[in-house]
């Protein structure tokens, strides 16, 4: 009896019953497929994404084609599904072809700034001392000012148009991003894994790579996609105020800033824009939300 | 070099084969430490004036070939400090390492990485010690693969020592740290530090932080291991019996100086040094008749910043006179192989404990 026991209490070999993803990619992919929202979010991303880039194929109406006669006709109209602007135009046309601007001032400026930001952060956290110092110093000083405030500030000086609002929001992202960055590397860097590596005689670049790149990479990739949304928000909000996109380009923001006088007469028309930058930034977001769990391998 | 378990039969009796690895001969101590110090500048206050924490200070002593040396004193009391110096991953201000009659140059030529990778460390965080976005083969494999080892062959030597270890390769390659109890996690410490095939594994608290019958699991498997592999530990804790179970000298710091160093046996019934007295009475008896009232040692230790002058226990020690205000006690014998730094046990030092 006490035999037949310890035989149960110690079996010799198991074949591993757990069925284990064959890498850390196929492990993140694995934990988002059990996650619902965050795969409708990228669905919807993904629709508009498509939408927009074969925009010119779809069959649309000239978004620039004015008309005096059929100005703020109301959604549903024929010939117009969405309905038009304060100057005649195809609604539909124009957010579709505005999401091409806004969707570029949302993602450009971020990409540009995760990888000049995140390089600088990390090589600043990794190395520590009077290059630490250097480079985030720098980085303060750009820090110092409110984003959307610096945003304005740089393309005030610049002057509108779309290559000046993209160089406005990366200027705007990289510190942050730096800022992230290097608070990540350091702590990932001080820990003991780090000293162990150190041990085996690595050269700082194989311990860069093999062991900080790892745990540093995927939570920049995560903040990173959270700012997308704020991007797209801010870069509407300079085409708002007359910085960003010039009319007649179409934009969101500046969609919304034209047809704000109509809010009382057409009010579905001046909500659409606005609904567009709502949607796009909370899937954006809700999507980094389900990213950063996917990327951790604890969940 | 695989790591291959010699038959058990043979390492049960027999004297561990010479290590083909063995440059001094057996007499030659596997690593020496020569009057090793190490002060930290704290930040702030003006340049001039910046303190300064002195970590160790001109610590000497050797490590000899096959056995355990325990070191043991109060947290804050330069043991981790040492274990770093001793690994290379802190740079000495001063002093030498002496590795296997090699000296230990303070730059980073090849032949410093090799002797590096023959002095191996288990931490006493086994959770901060592993990378959580890596499998345990992967850690395991990166020493290896660094050394310049192929992928094949660094998988290879990942899993022999993860037998060697007592974990199923089968099982536990492909898990992540966090997966694995705190032992389980310990013991790939331990195997990640021998996939380097190190002769000298130095062990910063590295059961202090398990539950008590693990940590006797690890104890023992290091015992087998250091049989087996005919390893040298640097045993650091300050649990004084476990040092007790795996040393055979003791080495007892204060204030980042040596205090006492000698057998364990001498060490445990004869301590010499009034420190090594206290910090032995402070254990705790399995006793209830002997219940301890009165703290064998009062206060705190001072300040490493502002040490006292000439011996450093000087300001808790009851034996204190006016020579351990001047003069601070060098590490004079004490018997066989046992040595201890206090004017107390000294005799010519002045002292009005010992005959002039």
């Amino acid at each position: 009896m006490t035999d037949r026991a310890l035989e149960l209490a110690a079996p010799e070999t198991p074949r591993s019953w757990v069925r284990r993803p064959a890498s850390y990619w196929g492990g993140v992919a694995t934990r988002l497929a059990r996650d619902p929202v965050t795969l409708i979010c990228a669905a919807i991303l993904l629709a508009i994404v498509l939408v927009v880039i074969f925009a010119p194929l779809i069959g649309l109406d000239d978004p620039y084609q004015q008309s005096v006669v059929r100005r703020l006709k109301p959604p549903g109209t024929p010939g117009h599904l969405l309905g038009t602007d304060e100057l005649g135009r195809d609604l539909l046309a124009r957010l579709v072809y505005g999401g091409r601007t806004s969707l570029l001032m949302g993602f450009l400026p971020v990409l540009i700034a995760t990888l000049v930001g995140g390089t600088l952060g990390i090589v600043a956290g990794y190395a520590g001392g009077l290059i630490n110092t250097a480079v985030m110093r720098t980085i303060d000083v750009f820090y110092a000012f409110p984003s959307v405030l610096l945003a304005v500030a740089i393309s005030g000086v610049l002057g509108g148009g779309v290559r000046n609002g993209l160089l406005a929001l990366t200027l705007v992202f990289i510190p942050s991003i730096a800022r992230v960055s290097e608070s990540i590397t350091m702590h990932v860097s001080t820990q003991d894994f780090v000293d162990a590596a150190r041990a085996t005689g690595a050269y700082p670049h194989q311990i860069l790579i093999g062991h900080v790149l790892k745990n540093v990479v995927a939570p920049i990739l995560v903040f990173a996609s959270s700012l997308i949304s704020i991007s797209i928000v801010i870069a509407a909000g300079l085409s708002f105020l007359g910085l960003g996109v010039a009319p007649p380009i179409p934009e969101w923001g500046l969609m919304l800033s034209t047809l704000r006088p109509a809010i009382y007469v057409a009010p579905l028309n001046a909500v659409l824009p606005g609904v567009m930058i709502f949607v796009t930034s909370m899937c954006f977001n809700m999507m980094s939300d389900g990213f950063r769990n996917a990327m951790d391998v604890k969940a | 070099m695989v790591v291959s378990a010699p038959p058990a039969a043979a390492t049960a009796e027999a004297p561990p084969a010479p290590d083909p690895r063995d440059v001094g001969g057996p007499r030659q101590p596997m690593l020496i430490a020569e009057r090793l110090t190490k002060h930290f500048t704290l930040r702030g206050g003006s340049p001039g004036r910046r303190a300064v924490v002195r970590a160790v200070d001109e610590v000497s002593f050797d490590v000899r070939k096959g056995e355990t040396l325990g070191i043991v004193g109060e947290s804050g009391c330069g043991k981790s400090t040492t274990a770093r110096l001793l690994i290379g991953l802190t740079r000495p201000d001063s002093g030498a390492l002496v590795f296997d009659g090699e000296e230990v140059v303070a730059s980073s030529g090849v032949a410093v990485r090799r002797l590096q990778r023959s002095v191996q460390m288990v931490f006493q965080d086994s959770y901060a010690s592993l990378n959580p976005r890596l499998t345990l083969q992967e850690t395991i494999a990166f020493g290896p693969r660094v050394c310049g080892d192929s992928r094949a062959a660094a998988r290879e030597r990942a899993q022999s020592v993860l037998r060697l270890v007592g974990l199923d390769p089968a099982l536990f390659a492909r898990r992540y740290p966090h997966e694995l109890s705190g032992g389980q996690r310990q013991r790939v410490n331990i195997a990640r530090a021998l996939a380097m095939g190190p002769r000298l594994l130095i062990l910063d608290e590295a059961v202090s932080a398990l539950d008590k019958s693990i940590e006797a699991q690890v104890l023992n498997l290091l015992q087998e291991l250091k049989a087996r592999l005919s390893l040298t530990y640097v045993f650091i804790s300050h649990d004084l019996n476990v040092v007790r179970f795996m040393s055979e000298r003791v080495l007892v710091m204060y204030l980042g100086k040596v205090v006492e160093v000698g057998p364990v046996d001498r060490i445990y019934d004869n301590p010499r040094h009034p420190y090594t007295r206290a910090l032995l009475s402070s254990r705790l008896s399995m006793n209830p008749r002997e219940r301890r009232t009165i703290p064998p040692l009062a206060g705190e230790p001072p300040s490493l910043i502002d040490p006292p002058s000439g011996c450093r226990f000087r300001t808790r020690c009851a034996l204190a006179e006016g020579i351990c205000r001047a003069v601070a006690p060098a590490l004079s014998a004490q018997g066989e192989d046992h040595l201890a730094a206090c004017h107390a046990a000294t005799p010519g030092s002045g002292h009005g404990a010992v005959a002039a």
